[in-house]
């Protein structure tokens, strides 16, 4: 392998980290912090894919379809957590598994039922649909650049608020102790309402940054789903740090497992990691709880 | 007791006598829900236009089509197939889309008395040894595409080419028929994890490898994430795509969009075929459902058309086994193929074209037909079937 190769596909699977980090963000916070395994994580993703083709669809304006999706995200993120999930955070976590699990069906009904099964198309406007030559005879493409820098900056963005606010202060402390934190007086239904609205636009967010890059389709949550979990287990359930670190080693692992190794190898090169940190810690990188 | 069976045996020679009178039943098994659900409605719809234009009748005699979901897993595809022969009496299974659940259909109900006609899964099994007369495929057999593509690439001196495929049997059976007539230098094949999202890894090992070509059979999802991904990674000038028609077809088109133009397909049918059955059924199909045909629409609709001409030539009397098999081993009907002929295996001997992904009068992807690639092409398997008589 030439180093512009070694270079290339370490980008590549940076690049695919970051992507995943955007998914795993907001599902780590939910499940650290409200203890609630919300397997709908993947179908707030491909609500918001499809809001953002939809928008483009009907306006032809890329820009409209990265701001309408983290919001049909949030609003179908709020809808469900007040309407349905919120009844779920004190029963144990294998009714949470069956009511999302169930949840997943139904939006994905619900958006055959509107949308059809076609799956979708997202364009990319001319400016990054092309390729920039950032290593001297390898172009990479413009657009996988823009979901690297959209995902450092939520990730730095993320830091900010939880390592340097208020409010921050009061997702940590929820997250390393809840009834403690409740006992000095945060409102906790109101932050928790309010953490999975910002977990869900996440995941909207998530979902129109693939749509130019994956099929925009129904089903399309449930494989990045498993991956995302993956993530989250490895980086430490509730940690935005661990699911960062643990997003970009799940990257770039995975992508010189499915280069350098058998198929069937390669294909379990993620899974078999997972199993390997686990053993030594089994909490994950970086746990929030201590 | 002879006052009770009287009437009964009455009643069974009666309904024996009439069966000219009693529909045909048709079970139409596929996959209709999940990611591949669109394939299953592909299918039908194809099928059903073909019935609806035919006063919804097969041979004469009306029709009750039967429909089922096997959710694109072949245990789930095994029970509702049995439950469509066993109760609701289906005399002809169609509609099955995926091998593998062909495969763990076929044997019983075969075993069942039903006859199988294929409106799309292929299996090589069923072409070779297992061969059966009761089995017919109207499709293809799932290598022929590939095998016409490295024909084709062969004649053109295309001298490197690198492969990718899923790491599933039909993933390795299309690479493997593209090997088999296609006598240049493969400089890379790879085999990805079946329903990969991210191609990017192999996108670059493909630019480092620096092919002439690039030969790939990825099915729905993966292949509109594929084909988009190596459009905005910038190779599609220096080392072009070349896939059989299912990788490029309108299941798949409307959703890569302008990233397929200039990909090649193999087809043994595309939605520019220039023959009028082949204008007429597009024009009818998109009147009807409001978008352009795939392939797969098109096979069901001429398996339709199949167990038609063939129930009609025996006068509608498919109980008749033998006369039904043989009807259907000379059936001759206008296919939207052109050339069309069961071989000796009850796969067909059909013609390959090269087409290449242009848009059309409104600006929509559609797959051109640029020059025939083989006529009468047979499958690699014909040699191996030893058909049973009755």
């Amino acid at each position: 392998m030439t180093s512009s190769l070694l270079i290339e596909q370490l980008l590549n699977g940076v690049q695919f980290g970051v992507m995943l980090f955007l998914m795993s963000a907001g599902l780590t916070l939910v499940f650290g912090i409200m203890n609630f395994i919300n397997l709908a994580h993947g179908s707030l993703y491909m609500i918001g894919a499809f809001a953002g083709a939809a928008t483009q669809a009907a306006t032809g304006s890329f820009l409209l379809a990265v701001v309408a999706a983290p919001l049909a995200g949030a609003v179908a993120g709020l809808a469900l957590e007040r309407g349905l999930f919120q009844r779920f955070y004190a029963r144990d976590h294998l009714d949470q598994v069956l009511v999302t699990f169930g949840t997943i069906l139904a939006l994905n009904e619900a958006t055959r039922i509107v949308f059809g099964l076609t799956p979708l198309r997202m364009n990319l406007p001319d400016a990054l649909a092309g390729h920039v030559e950032i290593i001297p005879g390898v172009p990479y493409p413009t657009f996988r650049l823009v979901i690297l820098g959209v995902g450092l900056a939520v990730a730095a963005l993320l830091y900010v608020v939880i390592m340097r606010t208020r409010i921050g202060m009061w997702v940590r402390a929820g997250a390393s102790d809840r009834p403690i934190a409740s006992a000095m007086g945060v409102n906790v239904p109101l932050v928790f309402a309010a953490l999975f609205g910002v977990g869900a636009a996440l995941a909207g967010l998530a979902g129109v940054m693939a749509g130019p890059i994956l099929s925009v389709q129904v089903g399309m949550g449930e494989p990045i789903l498993i991956l995302a979990l993956v993530v989250t287990v490895i980086g430490g359930i509730g940690s935005i740090r661990g699911a960062f670190v643990a997003a970009l080693l799940v990257g770039i692992v995975d992508t010189f497992g499915r280069i350098l190794l058998t198929p069937a190898l390669g294909g379990m090169a993620i899974f078999m990691m997972m199993a390997a940190i686990l053993a030594f810690r089994p909490k994950g990188l970086f746990p929030a709880h201590g | 007791m002879r006052i009770v069976l009287a009437p009964a045996l009455a009643l069974t020679l009666l309904s024996s006598a009439a069966f000219a009178a009693d529909p045909v039943k048709i079970g139409f098994l596929s996959t209709f829900s999940g990611p591949s659900g669109q394939l299953g409605q592909e299918l039908l719809d194809g099928f059903n236009l073909a019935l609806e234009q035919n006063g919804k009748t097969i041979g004469g005699r009306p029709v009750e089509v039967i429909q089922g979901d096997d959710q694109a897993k072949p245990d789930v595809g095994r029970q509702v197939a049995d439950k469509m022969i066993e109760q609701n009496k289906a005399q002809i299974l169609t509609g099955i889309n995926f091998s593998n659940v062909m495969l763990a259909v076929a044997k019983p109900a075969l075993d069942a008395g039903a006859f199988i006609v294929s409106s799309n899964a292929g299996p090589s099994q069923y072409a070779g040894a297992q061969c059966n007369p009761h089995f017919f495929a109207a499709s293809f057999q799932n290598d022929t595409a590939s095998e016409a593509m490295g024909v084709y690439l062969t004649a053109k001196g295309v001298k490197k080419v690198y492969l990718l495929a899923p790491n599933y049997p039909a993933g390795k059976d299309f690479l493997a028929g593209f090997k088999r007539t296609y006598k240049g230098q493969i400089v890379g094949e790879t085999y990805t994890t079946f329903g990969q999202l991210d191609y990017a890894a192999e996108i670059a090992q493909v630019r480092a490898a620096a092919p002439d070509a690039v030969y790939f059979f990825y099915p729905g999802g993966m292949g509109i994430n594929f084909v988009k991904q190596y459009d905005q990674a910038g190779l599609k000038n220096s080392a072009p795509l070349y896939g059989p028609s299912f990788s490029l077809d309108q299941t798949v088109l409307p959703a890569i969009g302008d990233a397929a133009v200039g990909a090649y397909a193999s087809a043994f049918w595309a939605e520019t075929m220039d023959n009028p059955q082949s204008r007429k059924f597009v024009a009818d199909f998109e009147a009807r459902y409001h978008r352009i045909p795939s392939s797969n629409a098109a096979v069901a609709y001429d398996t339709a058309r199949i167990l038609d001409v063939a129930a009609t030539a025996i006068g509608g009397k498919i109980e008749d086994k033998a006369a039904f098999r043989k009807a259907l081993e000379t059936v001759k009907f206008t296919s939207l193929r052109g050339n069309f002929a069961f071989n000796a295996n009850h796969y067909p001997i059909q013609d390959f074209y090269l087409a290449q992904i242009a848009k059309d009068a409104k600006g929509r992807p559609v797959m051109a037909i640029r020059e025939k690639i083989d006529t009468g092409h047979q499958d690699a398997y014909v040699g191996q079937c030893k058909m049973a008589a009755d």
